[in-house]
């Protein structure tokens, strides 16, 4: 027990800042790092049409403290305005959108800065290096396809993550364009997944401390026997099991179930530390081996081909692929699950996988260190001795996401699905996929590009929307589901296939029906269905710009008549 | 919005008659929110800008500073205030033809009476506990003979990056108590380890909290909210992790341990609020299937944090339910178990989760924590054997003075 004449850390040592307190519940998910990062980034949002879903995305990053967000609205607040959009006030009517909704955004969070741009997309769009100061882009349909793709170029050129948005009545979708290469350390596994313990292939010092707290198994005291950690336990009764089949380990499902009842299971039918054991079997009995998700990244072109601008990412990469080869197993991630133990045994067991993890770390960083010099990289891309240790200890669980370019209609080409035509066809026929949705999207973008308004009408620019006047509904229905139907046909001849009947039929009745859904809200926005997606935006945004947890690979489409959402990559 | 309403869909019924009547339904339907924080915040405003225009509110809080990377309808000077009327008030004034009215208190202090005004009732809720109690009082309340007395319940929660929404039509499909077992407690640490071998930062943590505590300050109850007392439990913690040799004892891990802090963003509350409002609006224009019909999904399960996830499923009703169903559930059990120990298992049986279990049979009364009187009456029994107190096949009622619900058991001696 700890007695009171130890003395006591000074009072309010480490106790949170105004600024930890207000993201406390935040920064248990991505931490300093991840606020860092989002601190740093300067968002803009392109807000076309009613605009909600852009502005409810924005409250969703304005709160947990983005540094700055810029919105690019010409429009004047409208009484529709007033009726679906919360960052508006009755005061707002007839004053300018941008500068009104950036207003009451900031209101969120006096740490946020906010920066409203009243010019008309044409010209501002027609301006050089015009999204230099951005660090991400936000884009809402309806938008003329050619002044999208014009944005699309730009941030092409400067390696800009940007989010295409619709949000029509009961549907909404959002494609990402992120670099081809966009790898991800930190993709936050569940905790049950990362347990790494090496007991098939334990390090001289694991098995030596295994040893000494096995030694005389069957004739210690039950107390001594009852605080053995399992790790132990599981080495102690592999060796037994080796010396029973030539030196093998249990390997097939049967082996190891018999592994577990016959051998770890017979030391003691009851105490917990021998049921942690018998429940870690199945689980902890693997090679190490990297999983081939894992294996393709590190023998990735760009792990491979290193230049002296290579991100670190690919160094690294480079390094444990160097250590992955000479060891056949990933440097160990070092952290040990709690079990069974008195406290003294559990920290120098813990201190055996901290020690073997350091020593893992430190060998992959002598590689990087070799690559640094061998590729020529000048001494100021120097890479972190912690960015190190950090790959090593995720090593098991990294990401690559292959960013492509949003598909943008051209009006009068055909739409080309490229490489994803075949997966695309068997989206199609796969009725759980929303890629009909997607399809019907794809048309209303056909749609827009080939019907103009007069400018004073919703929309502005002069875009027209299908079914937004009473009178023309009926011919808008038709005309978009003639396209959306033409597009599918589009589909299937890529795909160089065709589809039978009664499928064919069925694929073309729900398609006229998602299409009859979107003309029915002529544009408008449902604000539960804007709110919905500016949320999935915004926990998007926040995974591309913290490089943590997995983002959309790369286009999410919500469907609110049947409540769920569908991920294609197109 | 109007405009939809106005027109017919792709998936509406065809006896749906679009224009007046959904959207005089949705100005007249009144709406209960449970809960004014991260779900309540954005519930309210999407309901008064999906054209509802009675809502009610309640919720018992005030505003901590930690609330504010989500909560937003509140702004710093709102700290302490509470959450209800905070909320309303900001949200009436945003949209000045929807009136709000605010309750702050308790969901228990509320009778069947009240409950009854409402068309619907929407929670946003962090406490399973709470959840049990509507529940069960909305099923309590259904009269076979009223179909008034029917209020749909709707359901969201979140965690992190994950999050459902579900819809409930009470005894019509699957209630909060069908699936109790799904919001299963974290398996406790063993008051042995926490006292003589602790091994993780949290061992020691909840050492300060659970012993330490008890023993230096017992006169002074403890409050997770007062950084004095985390300051105090940090302290003792960490002075006991030093002792050990464990690392890792924070003021933030021992604030997150304490007070079971779950994490919490904007983004996923707008999701599940968002979706939560839109199975509303459905419900109250007709003017798409909304999630919950008998024999159809009622439930969306959404993960974020790995790309984008639903699961949207039909949770089927437990015919075992303690609320909703009529069957009694088998406890197998050894006979040689003494009544204080089949007590204390309630409090971890997932299904129950009863912290003050009372049991009786048909016969006579086993056990009962209070009043005192039938305490002292019943305490003899708890040293004894089941199979002294109880026959094989015999049914029991447990029930609990927190929730207005009896369990029942059929024992099945091992």
């Amino acid at each position: 027990m700890a007695s009171d004449q130890t003395e006591l850390p000074p009072p309010f040592q480490d106790v949170p800042t105004a600024k930890e307190r207000r993201y406390d519940r935040q920064l248990r998910l991505w931490g300093a790092a991840g606020q860092m990062a989002l601190e740093d980034t300067h968002l803009i949002l392109i807000n076309n049409g009613p605009g909600v879903t852009g502005v409810e995305t924005l409250k969703n990053l304005v709160l947990p403290g983005i540094g700055q967000f810029t919105i690019l609205d010409s429009s004047i607040v409208s009484e529709a305005d007033l009726g679906v959009n919360f960052f508006l006030e009755p005061s707002s009517l007839g004053k300018f959108r941008a500068d009104e909704t950036v207003k009451l955004l900031m209101e969120l969070n006096p740490e946020v800065k906010g920066h409203a741009i009243k010019e008309p997309l044409e010209s501002f769009i027609s301006q050089d290096k015009i999204f230099a100061p951005y660090t991400l882009i936000l884009v809402t349909a309806p938008i003329d396809p050619a002044i999208l793709s014009r944005i699309q170029l730009h941030a092409e050129a400067l390696q800009i993550p940007t989010f295409y948005i619709h949000s029509v009545g009961f549907y909404s979708s959002f494609s990402i364009q992120i670099p081809p290469a966009f790898p991800i350390v930190e993709t936050h596994p569940e905790p049950t997944a990362t347990d790494d313990l090496r007991v098939l292939k334990p390090w001289p010092a694991l098995q030596d401390f295994a040893n000494q707290k096995t030694t005389g198994l069957e004739t210690m005291s039950a107390h001594e026997k009852s605080h053995i950690p399992y790790v132990c336990l599981l080495l102690y009764y592999l060796e037994v099991w080796r010396a029973n089949h030539d030196g093998k380990a249990p390997e097939t499902y049967k082996e190891k179930a018999e592994f577990r009842d016959q051998y770890v299971r017979k030391g003691s039918p009851d105490e917990e530390n021998f049921d942690e054991a018998c429940a870690a079997v199945l689980k902890s009995l693997n090679p190490p081996t990297a999983n081939s998700t894992v294996r393709a990244i590190l023998s990735s072109p760009e792990a491979t081909e290193l230049t002296p601008t290579s991100p670190p990412f690919w160094l690294i990469a480079n390094a444990i692929h160097k250590f992955y080869t000479t060891h056949n197993q990933l440097p160990l991630p070092g952290a040990v699950p709690d079990m069974k133990a008195q406290s003294a045994d559990y920290i120098k067991l813990q201190n055996i996988y901290k020690a073997k993890a350091r020593q893992d770390s430190a060998e992959v960083l002598t590689t990087v260190r070799e690559l640094e010099r061998s590729t020529g990289r000048a001494p100021k891309l120097a890479i972190d001795e912690k960015e190190v240790e950090n790959f090593c200890r995720g090593a098991a669980h990294i990401h690559l996401v292959r960013g492509r370019p949003l598909q943008i209609v051209r009006p009068g080409e055909k739409v080309k699905f490229g490489d994803r035509a075949e997966d695309m066809l068997r989206e199609l026929e796969n009725p759980e996929s929303l890629v009909k949705l997607y399809l019907a999207f794809l048309a209303w973008d056909e749609f827009v590009a080939t019907h103009a308004s007069s400018p004073e009408q919703a929309g502005g620019e002069g875009i027209r929307v299908p079914g937004d006047t009473d009178l023309g509904l009926e011919a808008d229905g038709e005309k978009l589901t003639g396209i959306a139907h033409k597009l599918v046909d589009d589909l299937i001849t890529e795909a160089g296939t065709r589809i039978e009947e009664p499928e064919y039929s069925e694929i073309r009745e729900k398609v006229a029906a998602i299409c009859e859904e979107l003309v029915r809200a002529g544009g408008g926005e449902l604000h539960n269905l804007a709110s919905l997606t500016g949320g999935m935006i915004a926990q998007e945004v926040i995974k591309v710009i913290t490089r943590q947890y997995i983002p959309v690979d790369n286009t999410c489409l919500f469907d609110g008549v049947e409540s769920r959402a569908y991920v294609l990559r197109v | 919005m109007d405009r939809l309403l106005s027109r017919p869909g792709g998936f509406t019924e065809d006896e749906y008659e679009p224009g007046a009547i959904p959207i005089s339904n949705i100005e007249n339907f009144r709406v209960l929110v449970i809960g004014a924080g991260g779900l309540g915040c954005e519930i309210l405003k999407n309901l008064a800008l999906s054209g509802f225009r009675k809502i009610d509110v309640i919720d018992m809080d005030t505003i901590d500073v930690s609330n504010l990377n989500r909560q937003f309808l509140f702004r710093e000077k709102d700290v302490g205030k509470p959450k209800a009327t905070v909320a309303a008030e900001f949200v009436s004034r945003r949209v000045p033809s929807c009136k709000i009215n605010a309750y702050v208190g308790k969901i228990q202090d509320k009778d069947e009476d009240y409950y009854m005004q409402f068309n619907i009732i929407i929670c946003g809720l962090d406490s399973i506990e709470a959840r049990r109690w509507i529940n069960a009082t909305l099923v309590g309340m259904i009269d076979m003979g009223n179909p008034d007395s029917l209020k749909p319940l709707i359901d969201g929660g979140t965690e992190g990056f994950k999050g459902q929404s579900r819809v409930i039509l009470p005894t019509m499909t699957s209630c909060i108590e069908c699936q109790l077992d799904m919001h299963a407690p974290r398996a406790a640490v063993p008051l042995c380890t926490l006292a003589t071998i602790p091994r993780q930062p949290q061992h020691c943590i909840e050492w300060a909290h659970i012993i330490k505590w008890e023993e230096d300050r017992k006169d002074i109850p403890l409050d997770t909210d007062d950084p004095e007392h985390i300051t105090w439990l940090y302290q003792k913690a960490l002075l006991r992790a030093q002792e050990f040799g464990i690392q890792g004892v924070t003021y933030s891990l021992t604030q997150g341990v304490v007070k079971n802090i779950i994490p919490a963003i904007a983004s996923t509350n707008a999701i599940i609020a968002a979706s939560c409002c839109n199975e509303a609006f459905k419900l109250a224009t007709s003017s798409a299937p909304f999630l919950g019909a008998p024999g159809t999904n009622n439930y969306m399960q959404y993960t974020g944090d790995s790309g984008v996830y639903t699961y949207t499923f039909e949770h089927e009703q437990n015919p075992a339910c303690p609320v909703c169903g009529n069957l009694p559930r088998d406890l197998t059990i050894n006979p040689d178990t003494t009544l204080q120990e089949l007590v204390d298992s309630f409090a971890e049986r997932p299904e129950s989760q009863l912290k003050k279990p009372n049991m009786r049979t048909e016969e006579k009364t086993l056990y009962y924590s209070a009043p005192e009187s039938l305490r002292m009456q019943t305490e003899g029994n708890l040293k004894r054997k089941l199979s002294e107190l109880l026959a094989d096949g015999e049914e029991m009622a447990v029930s609990d003075p927190a929730f207005a619900i009896d369990f029942r058991y059929k024992v099945r001696f091992s």
